[in-house]
């Protein structure tokens, strides 16, 4: 299945900032968080479709993920 | 030496110098401006007349080496929003009164004549000179002349054009360490100290220095509190990206209020985010990492320069940038930093000028996106005070009203920033309730429901957003009164150290012991007296509401509307 991956902040240092991957079915927000070598404890946020996820959340054939780290402002 | 009250009556143009009343002895910043304003103002005066008073406060750790404790807080009725208004800000001006033993300076009356004043004030007291010179001149021409006139180590506060024309968007412009601005801002102070005929007032503190009671125990606390600061993650990206980091975050949620409140997300974001300023400001050779006050340890402010490198702003925050950008539809930083360092020079708002300019593109006045417009605007017309200048320079729902728009978004008059309440409803809880009118930094919800920070809840559910913003709510007040910045939360609702270590430094600092429950029944207190200062003044409950279209046009993209009732907003003063 086709997913759009987004990601932010550094984050995006020497990988990317939005990429179509290619994912095996059932594949969990958090195997992407890992397959692109990110530290869990790094991430801030996980957002799917415009709404919070969770790393156990299960994606979808053209689903939009998005990865943040811990940011904040105001 | 004990700190005293400097008083400044306009009228007959006297000063003195108080002791402290009692009452008022364990409060700093907000609670001490509230504290005054409640005390000394009739909540019914004209906001612009000689009744109403402009009070600046340290807070309780300004003019200490705590870190990230240089705020300065402002105090009086707003013009704009009719209730009781307190804004701060960093710069040098907090740790320059309170060097000099000022607990508070309190301006009142208004002169009989036409013509201007500036106060300048040392240990000794404050004196009041005749202004011709600088009268209709901008902030930064201000700063430079008041440099030379007294010295450049002086900490100056100052109004533009827009506050000697007494618009209810102006503000209170603060000298930074640079030399640049930092803004008393929202609420229409600058018109304040118009009314009053106070161009500037220059702070020279000598040698002064803060008493500490018990050294020894405020060195080891501030030391614990400012590494809870400096290891926490969102003070690493704040110094980083500045606050724009926000910018992509808020759109990918679907609550960047865009085109004048009427979608969620802003084609433009990536243009205008903090990842391309970041990028921007290291090749022009700016600073991505800039301190607004001695002491900072997040540096959250940069240095924005032109194409050609040479400076243009600096502090340029993430609600400027959305108002100016999304809310507008401008998709250019560099435009955006042109007016960003325009309005700073004018004295003016950046949120209710930018949301101003919204309702004004919604009502035809000009083309959305046309940001060269809105330039021509600015200088020609809102800076040398002509009819249109004027309609925009006092506010979007001013605007509203002129142009017959009925997707006008204020709450008591003030524009609600850059958080759409249909989406993240926690914020719309807080621009419901807040005692100054819409104002995100009121109780910053959007951490816990969007950030993950101190928690987490649904953006787009009603549950437990109440208490959320209400909890918030009490501890920001709180903050407010220390001088400390209010980026401290993200440690503070994290890092179990963090709150001790901050009341063990008021405690070292004053030789007192108070609990943190002290502290939040502090910030209870304040808001109960803002809010008995509103109800005085004539609000009720129902003007605790959003405006209409909230609950009848869905945002995209998730289509939500505003559907908190009456009765359960009503409930955030159960406390």
């Amino acid at each position: 299945m086709r997913v759009q991956v987004k990601l932010f902040a550094f984050f995006r240092e020497g990988r990317f900032i939005k990429e179509d991957r290619e994912l095996p079915e059932g594949c969990t927000a958090g195997e992407v968080v890992d397959a692109l070598n990110i530290a869990r404890e790094e991430v801030g946020v996980l957002m799917l479709n415009s709404r919070h996820c969770q790393f156990d959340t299960v994606l979808h054939e053209g689903d939009i993920y998005a990865i943040f780290p811990v940011i904040g402002g105001g | 030496m004990a700190d005293k009250i400097f008083r400044v009556n306009m009228t007959d143009l006297s000063t003195s110098i108080e002791d402290v009343p009692a009452d008022w002895a364990g409060h700093g910043g907000r609670g001490l401006t509230s504290t005054i304003v409640a005390a000394e103002v009739p909540p019914t005066c004209h906001p612009l007349g000689p009744d109403n008073k402009l009070i600046f406060a340290p807070g309780l750790l300004s003019g200490t080496a705590a870190s990230n404790s240089g705020r300065i807080s402002c105090g009086s009725k707003s013009p704009l929003t009719g209730t009781i208004k307190e804004s701060n800000s960093g710069g040098t001006s907090a740790q320059r009164l309170a060097k000099m033993g000022c607990k508070a300076l309190i301006i009142e009356g208004q002169p009989q004549d036409d013509g201007w004043y500036s106060l300048s004030m040392t240990p000794e007291g404050v004196t009041i000179s005749k202004e011709e010179e600088l009268v209709g001149k901008g902030n930064f021409a201000v700063v430079e002349a008041v440099e030379k006139r007294f010295s450049e180590k002086i900490g100056i506060l100052s109004i533009g054009q827009s506050g000697e024309m007494q618009m209810s968007a102006a503000n209170i412009s603060v000298k930074d360490p640079d030399s640049h601005l930092r803004s008393l801002g929202r609420g229409g102070l600058g018109a304040v100290m118009g009314s009053k005929k106070i161009k500037f007032i220059a702070l020279d503190a000598g040698d002064g220095k803060v008493d500490i009671a018990d050294p020894d125990a405020f060195r080891a606390a501030n030391k614990t509190f400012t590494k809870a600061l400096v290891d926490h993650p969102v003070s690493q990206a704040l110094g980083t990206y500045g606050t724009n980091v926000l910018v992509n975050i808020i759109n990918e949620a679907g609550g960047l209020p865009t085109r004048n409140f009427t979608s969620g997300q802003f084609e433009g974001h990536e243009q205008i985010s903090g990842e391309t300023m970041h990028d921007l400001i290291v090749e022009r050779g700016g600073k991505p990492k800039h301190g607004c006050h001695q002491g900072c340890v997040i540096q959250c402010s940069q240095i924005y320069n032109d194409l050609k490198g040479k400076y243009k702003t600096s502090g340029i925050e993430y609600e400027s940038i959305w108002a100016m950008g999304a809310d507008c539809t401008v998709d250019d930083l560099d435009q955006i930093a042109e007016m960003d360092h325009i309005l700073d020079d004018i004295g003016i708002d950046t949120i209710e000028t930018a949301v101003a300019f919204g309702v004004a593109m919604e009502g035809g006045v000009l083309e959305f996106g046309d940001s060269a417009e809105m330039i021509r605007i600015m200088t020609e017309e809102i800076a040398k005070g002509t009819p249109l200048g004027r309609i925009i320079g006092n506010g979007a729902a001013n605007v509203g009203r002129t142009y017959g728009v009925t997707r006008v978004p204020v709450v008591k008059n003030q524009a609600i920033p850059a958080y759409d309440p249909r989406a993240i409803k926690g914020i719309g809880i807080t621009y419901a309730t807040s005692t100054q009118g819409a104002d995100h930094t009121m109780g910053y919800t959007i951490a816990t429901e969007i950030l993950g920070v101190g928690g987490s809840a649904d953006p787009l559910s009603k549950e437990g957003q109440v208490e959320l913003s209400r909890n918030l709510q009490i501890a920001t007040a709180a903050i407010d009164s220390t001088g400390m910045c209010l980026f401290i939360a993200f440690a503070a609702l994290d890092d179990g150290a963090c709150l001790p270590a901050l009341v063990d430094m008021l405690n070292a600092r004053f030789g007192i012991s108070l609990t943190a429950d002290d502290v939040t029944s502090l910030g209870m207190s304040i808001l109960k007296t803002e809010h008995a200062f509103n109800q005085a003044a004539g609000f009720t409950n129902l003007d605790d509401r959003l405006p209409e279209f909230f609950a009848t046009e869905p945002i995209p993209p998730h289509n939500a509307v505003w559907d908190f009732t009456g009765e359960e907003i009503d409930t955030f003063w159960n406390f």
